[in-house]
């Protein structure tokens, strides 16, 4: 193990190879005041870094534990189990639900793309209410946080998909339970709505705030159980000359909200614009941000036009099959496609 | 938010001032660079960086609402649950009221269609008293392409509402609140919406139409890439103008020819090309929204305007609380009406496409 490996500041990095500690062993056995002296620096910043760099090395030592040679590590066989475990938010459509393995996972970033008008913020609202369907229905019974970028979300449309999500809940009661009980204490659309935490975000040094603050936030709420920002894209697509830098901050975000994901075991949804691409000589659509924010999602789905239907396609997951299935919005939200019963058509 | 200062958000002094000695002032500076970067600036360690990140984020992030308390807020405050009515019954109903406040609504349809005439009667609306339906406020018209007619406005007004009008004064009082600005060019109108943001919440301005946007941009540029970075300010400005003052915004968007080159399908669409035989229809329409994708993702209801067969349409394109509605429509003297207030709900892309088969490009007078 190196020195230059320690989180420490780069000038006490510099002094400590400067004066010949280039190894961890190296500060092992030595004491705060003679480091102190050799790197001319305050006895305490020395025990700082001493102290660093003993649960550093100190995690090397206990690492020969039963089953994980590195520390933090899980074994494929553990991470399995946690799969089959794992929760999922349904989308209320059985064909989307079926190619995304059950709904949207849970512990992962989802990216969602299409182009405008085709169903985004839809199926964004329709997560946040359905993430907070009660255990008796198989649902999570959670929270949501909806950081709104662009000023899209409308709050009257949540309370309409709210209202069809409960009445959705009493058909499933009178049908398969006859449990008067339960119809007894009917949830109201309102509560739905007071469940889901909603962010503005005016530029993207906000933006790049609000994620910060989430895990504070979460770790205060601990039911929230969705994460849905609409759209990651806005903001980064107007306000930057600096490409680099953009790349590099929206690296930041993608790590930040994996984490976040996979600490508090809950669902981020991105929601992302699409834009033109000329690739093999001709114009293609692709979702914004570039190829090197392709890799940031482990979940990607491109919602598309397919002749009269709207469909969703799995353009990137690494336990998915790549799978095309119809969806329709509908009044009362994101339904299955109704091909059978199509409705009054133009002309 | 973004702009707030460092000094002022409570740090321990002593890493304070590490950030004012690299002048990193402002939360900006700060979160525009990873936690390494910072590191290396500040000579300091991770766990110093990360707690005062966590501390500089949690202040500059704006606080949550919940959904409920948003809607409760807007039921209560606002007129109309924050919509300005049409006054063209089917259509209010499918959109829930009306224009809603807040948001960027777009007008998009050929030449000669009826955007202006939809404008001009928004307009009066708004401007009317509020025992009427309207808003009760001034109106900031933004006519770039010199089409904006007090002569017509006035005529719509004195057929529609002739019972207003015809009061002493009202004609007078009414026009007055309509303030019409023409930008000859793009840099002329940029700064005449930075003197709005101001001038909004000073005069009781309810209602800001722009037409059209399009017309801005293609006086400037030409065709390209450019056209889309030209608007981007304008884009994330506007909206946030709609938002803070809480009026409804009315844009306009011309239409242009559909390129040959131009992307409509994703790189797995086309791999499997035969399996999906060339759409037709997407044929029949050549016709795009002249402003590209960029601008499109960023307003939040989209109407179109167009016409099949010399049959006036107007449908609601894009909109997250409405359905895809198409509703026939006819222009007199009193401006757009409604022929048929049921409409007929569309299924597909035929929402998006844009028609232009024979219509006059006059007004229909004799009706």
């Amino acid at each position: 193990m190196e020195v230059s490996s320690l989180p420490i500041s780069a000038s006490q990095r510099g002094k400590l190879i400067s004066s010949g500690y280039t190894s961890l062993s190296s500060l092992s056995s030595v004491s705060p005041s003679r480091l102190a002296q050799d790197l001319k620096i305050s006895e305490n910043e020395a025990l700082e870094i001493l102290k660093v760099a003993s649960r550093r090395s100190g995690l090397d030592i206990t690492d020969i534990g039963a089953c994980a040679i590195v520390n933090g590590a899980q074994t494929a066989w553990d991470i399995l189990h946690e799969e089959e475990s794992s929760v999922r938010i349904t989308t209320s459509c059985s064909d989307l639900d079926d190619i995304l393995g059950g709904g949207i996972n849970c512990k992962e970033v989802t990216e969602v793309g299409g182009v405008p008008g085709i169903g985004k913020t839809q199926l964004g609202i329709q997560l946040a209410i359905n993430v907070q369907i009660p255990a008796d229905y198989g649902g999570l019974e959670g929270k949501a946080v909806y950081i709104d970028t662009e000023g899209s979300f409308m709050v009257e449309r949540a309370f309409q998909i709210a209202e069809a999500c409960i009445e959705d809940m009493q058909e499933y009661n009178s049908f398969l339970r006859k449990d008067f009980q339960a119809c007894q204490n009917r949830k109201d659309p309102k509560d739905f709505l007071d469940n889901i935490f909603y962010f503005r975000i005016c530029s993207y040094t906000e933006q790049i705030a609000v994620i910060n603050y989430l895990e504070k936030f979460v770790s205060e709420h601990k039911d929230v159980k969705a994460v849905v920002i609409d759209s990651i894209t806005f903001h980064f697509r107007q306000d930057f000359e600096d490409m680099a830098l953009r790349t590099r901050l929206l690296g930041g975000m993608a790590l930040k909200l994996m984490k976040l994901a996979k600490t508090f075991n809950l669902a981020v949804i991105l929601l992302n614009q699409v834009t033109t691409k000329y690739s093999e000589g001709s114009f293609q659509l692709t979702l914004a941000l570039g190829d090197s924010w392709s890799h940031a999602c482990t979940n990607r789905v491109i919602l598309y036009w397919n002749g009269n239907e709207r469909y969703a396609h799995i353009d990137k997951s690494p336990s998915m099959r790549a799978a095309s299935a119809p969806y329709a919005v509908t009044g009362r939200g994101i339904r299955n496609c109704a091909s059978n019963s199509k409705r009054v058509k133009m002309m | 938010m973004a702009n707030k200062l460092i000094s002022q958000m409570g740090l321990p002094k002593s890493i304070a001032n590490v950030f004012a000695a690299r002048s990193i002032i402002t939360a900006k500076d700060a979160l525009s660079l990873t936690e390494f970067e910072l590191m290396e600036l500040l000579d300091v360690g991770l766990a110093e960086v990360t707690l005062a990140l966590a501390h500089i984020s949690e202040i500059s992030s704006p606080p949550y609402q919940t959904a409920l308390s948003l809607l409760e807020y807007r039921i209560q405050n606002e007129y109309l649950a924050g919509h300005l009515p049409t006054q063209l019954k089917g259509l209010d109903a499918a959109l829930c009221g009306g224009i809603p406040f807040g948001v960027v609504t777009e007008l998009v349809g050929p030449a000669g269609i009826g955007k202006t005439q939809f404008c001009l009667k928004l307009a009066l609306l708004a401007s009317l008293p509020s025992t009427y339906g309207g808003l009760d406020g001034s109106v900031i018209y933004i006519d770039v392409e010199s089409k904006f007619s007090s002569k017509r406005m006035i005529e719509m007004g004195f057929k529609s509402f002739p019972e207003i009008l015809h009061m002493e004064g009202m004609a007078k009082e009414m026009a007055g609140r309509i303030l019409v600005l023409q930008p000859a060019s793009l840099t002329e109108f940029t700064e005449s919406l930075q003197q709005l943001k101001v001038s909004i919440l000073q005069h009781h301005v309810k209602l800001l139409i722009i037409d059209s946007m399009a017309a801005l941009i293609s006086g400037e540029n030409g065709q390209g890439p450019p056209r889309q970075h030209a608007l981007g300010w304008h884009i994330s400005f506007i909206k946030s103008l709609a938002e803070f003052s809480r009026i409804p915004v009315v844009v306009t968007n011309q239409v242009r020819s559909q390129g040959r080159d131009e992307a409509s399908r994703y790189s797995f669409q086309v791999q499997n090309r035969t399996k999906f035989p060339e759409d037709l229809s997407s044929f029949d329409s050549h016709l795009v929204a002249a402003l590209g994708i960029q601008w499109a993702h960023a307003v939040s209801i989209r109407l179109v305007l167009e016409s099949r067969s010399g049959q006036r349409f107007i449908k609601i394109s894009k909109s997250s609380i409405s359905p895809p509605m198409a509703f026939l429509f006819n222009i007199t003297a009193s401006g757009i009406f409604l022929l048929d207030d049921d409409g007929v709900e569309m299924m597909g892309p035929e929402i998006n496409a844009i028609h232009c088969q024979g219509h006059s490009g006059t007004v229909n007078f004799d009706t």
